[in-house]
């Protein structure tokens, strides 16, 4: 592969994807028409964050594409009518877009059980959009019954059935495995992307990192599944020099995206994050789902068991809060930043808990709030400046 | 004296629910002293059935935090959960619970027994999961998640019914680990017997809305008409209640009297009660003659009205079935289709979504439903906005004018009419 250093040590290759990641993301209604336009045929299935089993989909020979508002510059003109100014912006901006006929292309959309607002926007989506296939899927909450895994292979099934009704097919269980293990390939790619960030920061933006994870969401996993070999072959040729900046954890923004702007500006105020919860769902198990046998139950299995701690679920057999303790003891971080969406529930429930266990175990925080559509910043700098001395100074 | 003869039931419905609502309190506040097992859960599709065989006291958050609203001190707890860190915009409900916590678990119904279990019965509000994270962390309880399904299909699916029954099999040892008692059939299925009882009479007592006029006003009283059903259901003094509730709304349709002097409008009710202010907004509607015919809140805990009997034959599954069948826990497509067959089979003239901020379960869909209510099936349809818990985001100007306005004009509509 061609590689060219500039001046500053930059890996042109890896700026040139990044930027070239950055422009699709800015505009992901365009990629799905593209893509629609090239498959002829296909059908194109939208998911709502935090986690789908994507594998059903994409093996159900569909293109799973996730769907997350409408970022930071469309107008609300239609969906305020439709849900009350106390509900999280991405539920309203999604429906937005909708609304407004951006995802004309997407012929299915999936709402998992993330929180209340997803479960009831599934209705307000079915009679919005009489054309679209809306399927809600129930993941559990009960993480230590025995039938778990059972109701969950049931759901995953039902998923698998309800998509293909849409153009008469039947799942292959064999193509979902094969999913399953390109999907894992792309999860083991961005774990390293993380460690790789973890120990160099500064040769790895957290702003980066995020472009690269939602372009994946964007695009065929085959296509990811390159675009990300390059990054890792090319990440290694940067050398931007450390910065004087203190190490932090960044929670809370799991499911509404972040302006890519903010996540800029929170390196920029002095942090290096060093791990985060952004697009969680997209790397949602730590460890590879088995390819042998039953994908469903696979699946399943994988989610009882290997599910990244989340706040939108209950917890199986690891807690949040000492999840949240590792990460911060595992990347030798100072700090945590919890930055949930406004209105988000189980964002802001969950971090009086987590925050408890900070406090216990005498890790600073800073806690504020974003949504997507914001454009001014300048308060969230300030305390991020704040909280950036305060640590310098005080360790 | 021929006035005496005439309401001898007049109030019993609601000096009875206050006996037996003050029982079931004391014994909570005794329990811990007396070393008996405590065991907290929801209200929504709740499995108190169940918990009844093991003896256990029953306490319901929720109905704590109503209480405490009606009362008009929810405003106060929820400033201490504000100020240890929840935010001023999740559910009140919750916040009021731990500022009750922080404040020695003393509130207007007594001291409360902490619990030896928490069951969180998961039906339709991903905020319960949240609500008894938080207890289990300040208590040190056992926590079961008792998980169930949203019907998205419309009705259980049969891994939903597996699932949960197998759920209800794992709790039942769980039961038995903490109180010592064994798990006994029989006694479930008598106790099953009971609530179906109960709910037999409760549904005459919804149903007798259909009247003109209606006797009972089926959103401001059953909203207290129901507390024996949901916290009460499977005990013989639940039985007994409804028997004196039916007695005295029989007595009220044999004079035609009912809940306001003249009945002029029907209206459908979408929403919880705003608690802390609960009486002026019921003369709010007072002062437009308006009867509520049916509303949706009265079967945030079950709904039976369409059919739906717990059945001692099946014990276990008809919990299960139970569980799934509670207002929150349908999605928009059922929920839509009860409020327009209420309207219909009513005769409503209108109806009114509340929206309440704390609640996404419930508020979420409300303004969607307001568009095709309006749109689709040609109701008129008002909506206003305030809280369940937190005294703050109830406006009584605002409400009122939205209220005459919305009136005003239904009056307006019917002179044009005739
Ligand atoms: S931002 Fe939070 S509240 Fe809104 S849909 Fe996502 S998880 Fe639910
Ligand atoms: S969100 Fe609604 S249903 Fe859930 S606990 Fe709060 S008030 Fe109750």
């Amino acid at each position: 592969m061609q590689t060219h250093q500039d001046g500053n040590g930059y890996s042109m290759t890896f700026d040139r994807i990044i930027s070239e990641c950055r422009r699709k993301v800015e505009s992901p209604f365009q990629e799905i028409n593209k893509w629609k336009k090239k498959s002829r045929t296909g059908l194109a299935v939208g998911t709502f964050p935090v986690y789908t089993p994507w594998e059903i989909i994409d093996g159900c020979g569909m293109f799973p594409i996730g769907i997350f508002g409408g970022g930071s510059d469309i107008e609300i003109e239609y969906a305020d009518s439709l849900i009350q100014s106390f509900i999280c912006s991405i539920a309203r901006s999604t429906l937005e877009v909708g609304l407004k006929g951006k995802l004309k292309d997407v012929d299915a959309m999936v709402f998992p059980s993330i929180c209340d607002v997803s479960k009831n926007l599934s209705g307000i989506w079915e009679r919005n959009f009489p054309n679209l296939q809306v399927e809600f899927i129930h993941l559990p909450q009960n993480m230590y019954s025995e039938s778990a895994v059972d109701y969950l292979v049931h759901e995953y099934k039902r998923l698998a059935d309800n998509l293909c009704t849409m153009n008469g097919s039947t799942p292959k269980e064999d193509s979902i495995l094969e999913s399953i293990s390109v999907y894992n390939e792309n999860r083991a790619k961005l774990r390293e992307l993380y460690e790789f960030r973890s120990k160099e920061p500064w040769n790895l933006s957290t702003l980066e990192l995020y472009i690269i994870i939602r372009y994946g969401t964007l695009v065929p996993q085959s296509v990811f599944s390159e675009t990300l070999d390059k990054l890792l072959e090319s990440v290694l040729l940067r050398d931007k020099g450390e910065r004087d900046s203190v190490r932090v954890i960044l929670e809370g923004s799991f499911c509404e995206q972040p302006p890519l702007d903010m996540l800029h500006l929170l390196e920029e105020a002095g942090c290096y994050i060093v791990d985060d919860d952004l697009l969680v769902g997209y790397r949602w198990f730590m460890e590879d789902v088995s390819t042998e046998g039953s994908p469903y139950r696979n699946l399943a299995e994988a989610y009882i068991n290997l599910s990244y701690p989340s706040s939108v679920r209950h917890d199986g057999n690891r807690s949040r809060s000492d999840h949240l303790l590792e990460k911060v003891e595992k990347n030798a971080a100072a700090g945590v930043l919890f930055c949930a969406a406004k209105f988000c529930e189980p964002a802001l429930f969950d971090y009086v808990l987590l925050k408890d266990a900070l406090e216990k175990n005498d890790i600073p925080y800073l806690s504020f709030e974003f949504e997507e559509k914001m454009g001014v910043f300048e308060s969230i700098k300030t305390q991020v400046e704040t909280f950036v001395e305060s640590i310098l100074f005080f360790s | 004296m021929m006035d005496e003869i005439k309401f001898k039931y007049q109030g019993v419905a609601r000096t009875y629910q206050r006996e037996l609502l003050d029982n079931w309190y004391s014994g909570i506040s005794s329990a811990k002293e007396k070393g008996e097992k405590v065991a907290y859960l929801f209200i929504s599709g709740n499995i108190a059935e169940l918990l009844r065989v093991f003896n256990f006291h029953l306490v319901y958050p929720e109905v704590n935090a109503l209480q405490c609203g009606v009362k008009k001190v929810a405003g106060d707890f929820i400033m201490k959960a504000e100020d240890v860190g929840y935010s001023s915009d999740v559910c009140g409900y919750v916040k009021n619970d731990v500022g009750l916590i922080l404040s020695g678990n003393k509130g207007p119904f007594g001291t409360l027994s902490p619990p030896d279990l928490l069951v969180c019965t998961y039906s339709g509000c991903m905020t319960y999961v949240k609500w008894f994270e938080a207890l289990a962390k300040t208590y040190g309880a056992e926590l079961f998640i008792l998980d169930v399904p949203y019907l998205r299909e419309g009705k259980p699916t049969k891994g939903d019914m597996k699932y949960i029954c197998s759920q209800l099999e794992e709790l039942i040892e769980v039961c038995e680990r903490k109180t010592g008692i064994q798990y006994d059939e029989d006694k479930l299925k008598e106790i099953l017997g009971n609530s179906v009882k109960a709910e037999d009479l409760w549904v005459d007592i919804l149903q007798s809305a259909k009247n003109e006029p209606s006797p009972f006003d089926a959103f401001f009283e059953a909203v207290f008409f129901m507390a024996p059903i949901y916290v009460l259901r499977g005990t013989e003094e639940c039985v007994e209640y409804y028997q004196k509730a039916k007695l005295e709304i029989e007595e009220r349709i044999q004079h035609k009297t009912g809940p306001i002097p003249e009945e002029k409008f029907r209206i459908v009710m979408e929403g919880p009660p705003p608690w802390p202010h609960f009486r002026s907004f019921w003369e709010l509607f007072k002062k437009w003659d308006v009867c509520v015919v049916a509303s949706t809140y009265s079967k945030v805990g079950g709904i039976w009205d369409f059919g739906f009997r717990h059945d001692p034959s099946r014990p276990l599954e008809s919990i299960a079935e139970y569980a799934t069948n509670c207002y929150t826990n349908y999605n928009w497509k059922m929920r839509s289709e009860m409020i327009k067959s209420y309207i219909d089979d009513y005769h409503a003239d209108a109806l009114v979504i509340h929206s309440v901020k704390s609640c996404r379960a419930f508020s979420v869909g409300q303004a969607d439903a307001r568009e095709r209510f309006i749109r689709e099936y040609n109701v008129p349809t008002l909506f206003i906005e305030s809280d369940l818990a937190d005294p703050r985001y109830f406006s009584e100007a605002q409400m009122r004018n939205r209220i005459d306005a919305f009136f005003e004009s239904l009056e307006h509509r019917r002179l044009v009419e005739v």
